[in-house]
């Protein structure tokens, strides 16, 4: 595994992409990436209405191969990667033995023998230790691969439409959660239709020394449909409308599966002990600790990570996620809450409140996702 | 990014122009580069006393929120009726159509910096 040198943040195959655009660059889990290129909330819109250009690749991918790699990650993971058929793509977690979260995950078979684990970056070093030390025993090889792939991705409506052109790969059989092998500008590439913004779109995996040329020739070619590049700040509010949950705020080694709303991820029916069986086949029994719940602000002040909730003026729990929604022109949030507020929140307003820099700010609790997209969508 | 050269600027990345005992308020190019998407702005309602060097309001963009501070000791006079509807003017005309408040100054103003003396604290930032 490469050991990121802490003085100086390591850059993607796109650093000189970034710099021709003009972004505003920031240090992120270790990587110099792009925060935006001009401004975020145009750039989220851009992802809803049209499409969006992001560099991914500071995520971590590590490839498990081998006879024994469907029975290693079903004994590392809580999900069942030996069920799913190759080309197929699995959202799922490592946990600790405690049922603690290590990280979320998407999961590739892109064979019999083969997965592809793409890890967030912040994680990768301790999901590719903790692989390691789980696969002991079982025929398989780990290769942490993150410097030999640049990650990008094109999400929102008209990333099809954009993409469809370039690439040798039918997209009108690709589903939603699959992976193919081809080419995208003539370059081979790993495409998923996978992403992180509630929106339709493509991952690319491509050798770094492809990236740039495939950056560019997308970007030239989807100019004219409304793609536009997009920093992690408009794929922080994006991911937040969809309801998604990223690790260090939602996720962590304190919260389980459960407590995230997630247990559907952690399949207790599988076959055979995995990590983190015994605590969490108790957590699916327990009663919920805390509740995962959506936060609309009262007022125009934002609820942030770390702010308190409030219930009737007593803290009730803690703001994950928050940040000014775009599509709903209203502070949003993901907070944890005792579940017994979750449960009258529902009806009861005017009790609700987030303590907001020592203000007390309405807030009303609303279903999650906070956005869904309408169009019709490849199953 | 763009430093005026007729306005005098604070440490928290203000900036203040000086007409006779009024003085009006903004952030800086610099500040709203750095802040992103600015979303809300809540200033103190005209008649509310100001010290120098106090947090008298909040700016809240995408990812944080910051604290304005105080460059003058004195009352605030008028707030920008605009930002309330249109915050995003601080980002697109952050010495024009996006500033902040009016402050009748109690005082000659004090410890305000040139700006050269802003634009070397910036460097220093980045």
């Amino acid at each position: 595994m490469t050991k990121p040198d802490a003085a100086k943040p390591r850059q993607t195959p796109l650093r000189a992409v970034h710099e021709q655009l003009g972004a505003s660059m920031t240090e992120f889990a270790g990587w110099l990436m792009p925060l935006r290129y001009r401004s975020e909330t145009a750039e989220h819109q851009a992802v809803r209405g049209r499409a969006g250009l992001f560099d991914l690749s500071h995520m971590g991918e590590i490839l498990v191969a081998g006879p024994g790699a469907a029975a290693a990650l079903d004994y590392a993971l809580v999900g069942q990667p030996s069920s799913m058929a190759p080309g197929r793509a699995r959202y799922t977690m490592i946990c600790a033995p405690d049922g603690g979260v290590l990280d979320d995950l998407i999961v590739y078979r892109l064979g019999d023998e083969e997965f592809l684990v793409v890890a967030n970056a912040a994680n990768t070093g301790v999901v590719d230790a903790a692989l390691r030390e789980r696969a002991d025993g079982y025929d398989a090889r780990l290769t942490d691969q993150t410097d030999d792939y640049a990650l990008i991705a094109i999400q929102g409506p008209a990333a099809a439409g954009i993409l469809g052109p370039l690439t040798d790969v039918a997209l009108d059989g690709v589903k939603y959660y699959t992976s193919h092998r081809g080419t995208v500008a003539g370059r081979e590439v790993l495409l998923a239709r996978t992403g992180y913004t509630g929106e339709d779109g493509f991952e690319l995996f491509s050798r770094p020394a492809d990236a740039e040329h495939i950056w560019l020739t997308l970007s030239g070619a989807g100019t004219a449909a409304g793609l536009v590049p997009a920093g992690l700040a408009a794929r922080d509010t994006l991911r937040l409308e969809a309801g998604m949950p990223l690790y260090g705020n939602e996720l962590g080694p304190d919260t389980t599966p459960f407590d995230a709303g997630l247990g559907r991820v952690v399949k207790l029916d599988k076959p055979g002990d995995f990590v983190g069986r015994a605590a969490l086949a108790a957590a699916a029994q327990a009663p919920p600790r805390q509740v995962l719940v959506g936060l609309r602000s009262g007022t125009r002040r934002v609820p942030r990570h770390g702010y308190p909730v409030l219930w009737d003026g007593q803290p009730a729990g803690t703001v994950t996620s928050g940040a000014p929604s775009p599509t709903l022109g209203v502070p949003i949030a993901m907070a944890y809450v005792e579940p017994d507020v979750a449960a009258a929140a529902g009806t009861a307003g005017g009790r609700l409140a987030v303590d907001i820099r020592g203000r007390a700010e309405p807030a009303l609790m609303t279903p999650l996702p906070f956005y869904h997209r309408t169009q019709d969508q490849p199953r | 990014m763009t430093v005026p050269e007729n306005l005098s600027y604070t440490a928290e990345h203000e900036w203040v122009a000086i007409d006779d005992t009024v003085a009006s308020v903004g952030i800086t190019d610099f500040a709203q580069q750095a802040l992103g998407d600015v979303v809300y702005v809540s200033v103190p309602a005209p008649g509310t006393a100001v010290t120098a060097g106090e947090p008298f309001g909040e700016v809240e963009s995408t990812k944080s929120v910051s604290d304005l501070y105080s460059p003058v000791d004195g009352e605030v006079i008028e707030a920008n009726p605009e930002i309330d509807d249109d915050p995003g003017l601080v980002n697109t005309d952050p010495y024009g159509a996006g500033w902040l408040v009016r402050i009748r100054m109690a005082d000659d103003p004090a410890g305000l910096l040139t700006p050269e003396e802003y634009t070397a604290l910036t460097k220093e930032a980045e």
